[in-house]
């Protein structure tokens, strides 16, 4: 085999000053956990809200929620991100397109929100799915008993979906650690960015890449355990959720 | 808004978009559905057959490709299939591999992990009756399986596989990260080589948008059609 | 004792081995020589060296010099017919897509440097360039320190993103550098005000500032990264007998005056796709390593006549 091995280089130091090579992993690891975080946060919120607005009564709601699932899910994140990144500066006045390309972190907030928008697609398909899932007594309870529309979710509605569709959700979350990796096209320099930028400066491509990957699997490991933790904690005692 | 774009760029440009970059998408995309399919089927029967063993290395193979961001998988294939190969074919060289054969084992081998869940849920959807009486007829495991159990669990499964189908067809856009040339590759190409990033791009998004557009459009009728109480 | 016994098999299966390849073709000839075929690297937007034309057909003057390295490997291995394969690459790919046998030549404009010496081999350098960064003019910045906390594009896995990061560093200037895939979508950042400034060799950046919308508005900096270097066309390390081969074309390309006809034609005339002039008429130094090929790694070793 043509190829020179070396497990030290880990240890050696990388030329952008900021310490050893294991440092720019773990700095590119940091970067892909709040990117992730911050997105997840996006889409939760916002899947939340599109999956309620298909489940409800009014057919303009329902539409406009179909809407945009569809938007976001018939582009693939890549084409999304670059629309983000590159289209939307050109197309606003250009003191703001200005402002938004010479923003310090532009591709960290760039990829945490289109990360956010794509999933909240997926997250309000999983909100829909399991609102739609629960017995159709209950919202004909809830209203029996005078409560409007709205405290029909918020009290009796939501808190049963959101734990019937815990795991489906932990998937997400980690499709969305997935997805961060998307990102290095528009130059964030997250745990697979991280790990090429090593690949590229010290020409150990095995190495690199190894090491990205026990990274992402520790990750993954952690997120599954945490999950499963908390789907354990907010399990309501009699009901059919979880395991 | 749109005063100073030129959108003739995408006329001018057109037959190599699509001749270049969209058949490899497509093709790439037909390819590792198929190769996909019948890898993730074998490694769905390897979790089902009850052999300890062979369930141990499926479930890792699966978990691990599941665990793995697809942009990390196409730069480890990338560089890796020709040390491969030279370890294969005991060459004394690495052999050469194409970018596109690169990318089709990528994809293939990715994809399977995926395609093996979808299978396993369909295979263990089936009534358990189905290969007891397929057993009772005389059929070993293969017939039965061939037969009698696969048939039935790809009709099930058919809308989600194509579904993770039309997935696939968004993902191919990330060998852009390996420089092939596939639509959003040569999109790309065309909007740096003329500085049209705008126009280029917006086009690529609409020509995405429209066919997954109408490939789930398609998917949701095929559901309704074969969807049967059994 | 058993175990020693096997390793004492091992290590003369191993030497038998080596051996036995000793009188035959090795390594990148004999694979050409098997498979009729040979793969050039080409680069998409190295301008004038390996770059793709309106027919993304890729041309340039390193793609002559390796058209004419594959003429002589053809005529020295006595080969009816070789197929000459193409490969796009970029700057971080050239060296792991080497190495790992995807192509058997870089074509390109990659600089030859001892560190990059540990991982691959180089033949006898075809230009000799600095590194330096390019702006509008408007920005006003000529020296490194001018690029005191802006935001500053390289290419990936070239010298200069390294001498950026480098300079970073050590002259603590606080720069957002920001890595982009290839020189086309580089030059884009600071076309479109995303970048403050393009750190790259500066032939290649007159190129793209000649090619572009408006060139009056660039300017290219008086400081530079570093002294000019060597650029040389890459091949795998350790293949011996391919490097003489690769060596002697390129030696008798540039010692017979067809070097220097071939730099005339892509830096003194009209080249594709717009058929612009770059003008830049050979320097001193390599003219004089024209006359005295040499692969040598060290910018010191490159004086003028």
């Amino acid at each position: 085999m043509n190829y020179h091995w070396n497990w030290g280089i880990f240890l050696e130091p990388a030329p952008d000053g900021t310490g050893t090579y294991l440092d720019m992993l773990l700095a590119g690891l940091a970067l892909t956990i709040e990117t992730a975080i911050l997105a997840w946060i996006i889409a939760l919120v916002l899947g939340a809200i599109v999956g309620v607005l298909r489940t409800l009564p009014s057919k303009a709601a329902s539409w406009a929620g179909f809407a945009y699932v569809e938007f976001f899910r018939n582009m693939p994140l890549l084409v999304q991100l670059f629309i983000w990144f590159f289209v939307l500066p050109e197309l606003v006045p250009r003191a703001w397109g200005l402002w938004l390309k010479q923003l310090p972190h532009a591709p960290f907030y760039t990829a945490a929100i289109g990360i956010g928008l794509f999933m909240s697609a997926r997250v309000a398909e999983q909100t829909r799915a399991g609102i739609n899932s629960l017995p159709r007594g209950q919202k004909l309870a809830a209203t029996a008993l005078g409560l409007t529309t709205a405290q029909t979710y918020r009290y009796v509605l939501l808190p049963m979906a959101f734990r019937i569709i815990l795991p489906p959700l932990t998937s997400e979350f980690l499709a969305t650690i997935k997805n961060t990796s998307v990102a290095i096209t528009i130059g964030l320099v997250e745990l697979t960015g991280a790990a090429r930028a090593m690949q590229e400066f010290s020409f150990q491509v095995f190495e690199a890449f190894t090491g990205a990957t026990v990274l992402y699997l520790l990750v993954n490991i952690v997120v599954v355990v945490a999950m499963r933790l908390l789907e354990r904690r907010v399990a309501v005692p009699g009901y059919i959720t979880g395991k | 808004m749109f005063a100073n774009f030129d959108f003739d760029v995408i006329g001018r440009s057109l037959h190599y978009l699509l001749v270049d970059g969209m058949t490899f998408t497509l093709t790439l995309t037909a390819l590792s559905a198929l190769g996909g399919l019948v890898f993730g089927t074998l490694i769905a029967l390897m979790r089902l057959s009850g052999l300890a063993l062979l369930g141990r290395i499926a479930g890792l193979y699966v978990d691990l490709m599941r665990s793995l961001p697809l942009v990390l998988v196409i730069f480890w294939f990338y560089f890796l299939v020709p040390y491969i190969g030279q370890w294969l074919t005991g060459a004394s060289r690495p052999i050469h591999v194409g970018a596109y054969a690169s990318s089709l084992i990528t994809f293939i081998l990715f994809e399977a992990a995926y395609f093996s869940e979808i299978m396993r849920a369909g295979i263990q959807s089936i009534s358990k009756g189905q290969p007891a009486a397929a057993q009772a007829l005389g059929l070993t495991y293969g017939q039965s399986m061939r037969y009698v159990v696969l048939p039935q669990a790809f009709r099930n499964m058919l809308p989600v596989l194509l579904t993770q189908t039309i997935v696939l067809f968004q993902d191919t856009s990330l060998v852009y990260v390996v420089s092939i040339t596939d639509f959003l590759g040569a999109a790309s190409k065309v909007a740096q080589r003329d500085g049209r990033l705008v126009e280029m791009y917006l086009f690529a998004a609409v020509v995405y948008f429209i066919i997954s557009c109408f490939a789930s459009f398609g998917v949701r009728r095929l559901q309704a059609r074969i969807a049967f109480v059994h | 004792m058993k175990h020693l016994r096997m390793v004492g098999f091992a290590l003369a299966a191993a030497f038998c081995a080596g051996q036995a390849n000793a009188e035959e073709l090795t390594g990148t000839l004999k694979n050409i020589k098997d498979t009729g075929t040979i793969t050039l690297g080409f680069r998409d937007s190295s301008i004038p060296f390996s770059y793709l034309d309106d027919n993304q057909k890729p041309v340039g003057f390193a793609m002559d010099i390796c058209h004419k390295i594959v003429d002589a490997v053809k005529k020295d291995l006595k080969l009816d017919k070789l197929e000459v394969k193409l490969n796009p690459v970029t700057s971080s790919t050239r060296i792991p897509l080497l190495a790992n046998g995807t192509i058997d030549l870089e074509c390109g404009s990659t600089t030859n440097n001892a560190e990059r010496e540990k991982q691959v081999w180089f033949t006898n350098t075809h230009f000799l360039t600095a590194s330096r960064f390019v702006s509008k003019k408007s920005g006003k910045l000529d020296k490194i320190d001018d690029l005191k906390g802006k935001s500053v594009v390289s290419t990936s896995g070239t010298t200069n993103i390294k001498q950026l990061t480098e300079a970073n560093a050590s002259r603590n200037l606080g720069v957002n550098i920001i890595a982009a895939k290839d020189h086309a979508e580089a030059f884009l950042m600071v076309e479109t005000d995303r970048a403050a400034a393009f750190v790259m060799d500066d032939i290649l950046l007159a190129s793209l500032v000649a090619g572009s919308k408006d060139p009056a508005a660039y300017a290219i900096s008086s400081d530079a990264f570093s002294k000019p270097e060597p650029y040389g066309i890459m091949l795998r390390k350790d293949d011996v007998a391919f490097k003489k081969v690769v060596d002697a074309a390129t030696a008798a390309l540039y010692t017979s005056g067809e070097g220097q006809k071939l730099y005339d034609k892509w830096f003194m005339q009209k080249i594709p796709p717009k058929g612009l002039n770059l003008n830049t008429p050979i320097s001193p130094v390599l003219k004089h390593e024209f006359a005295h090929p040499s692969d040598s790694p060290d910018p010191d070793s490159y004086k003028a006549m």
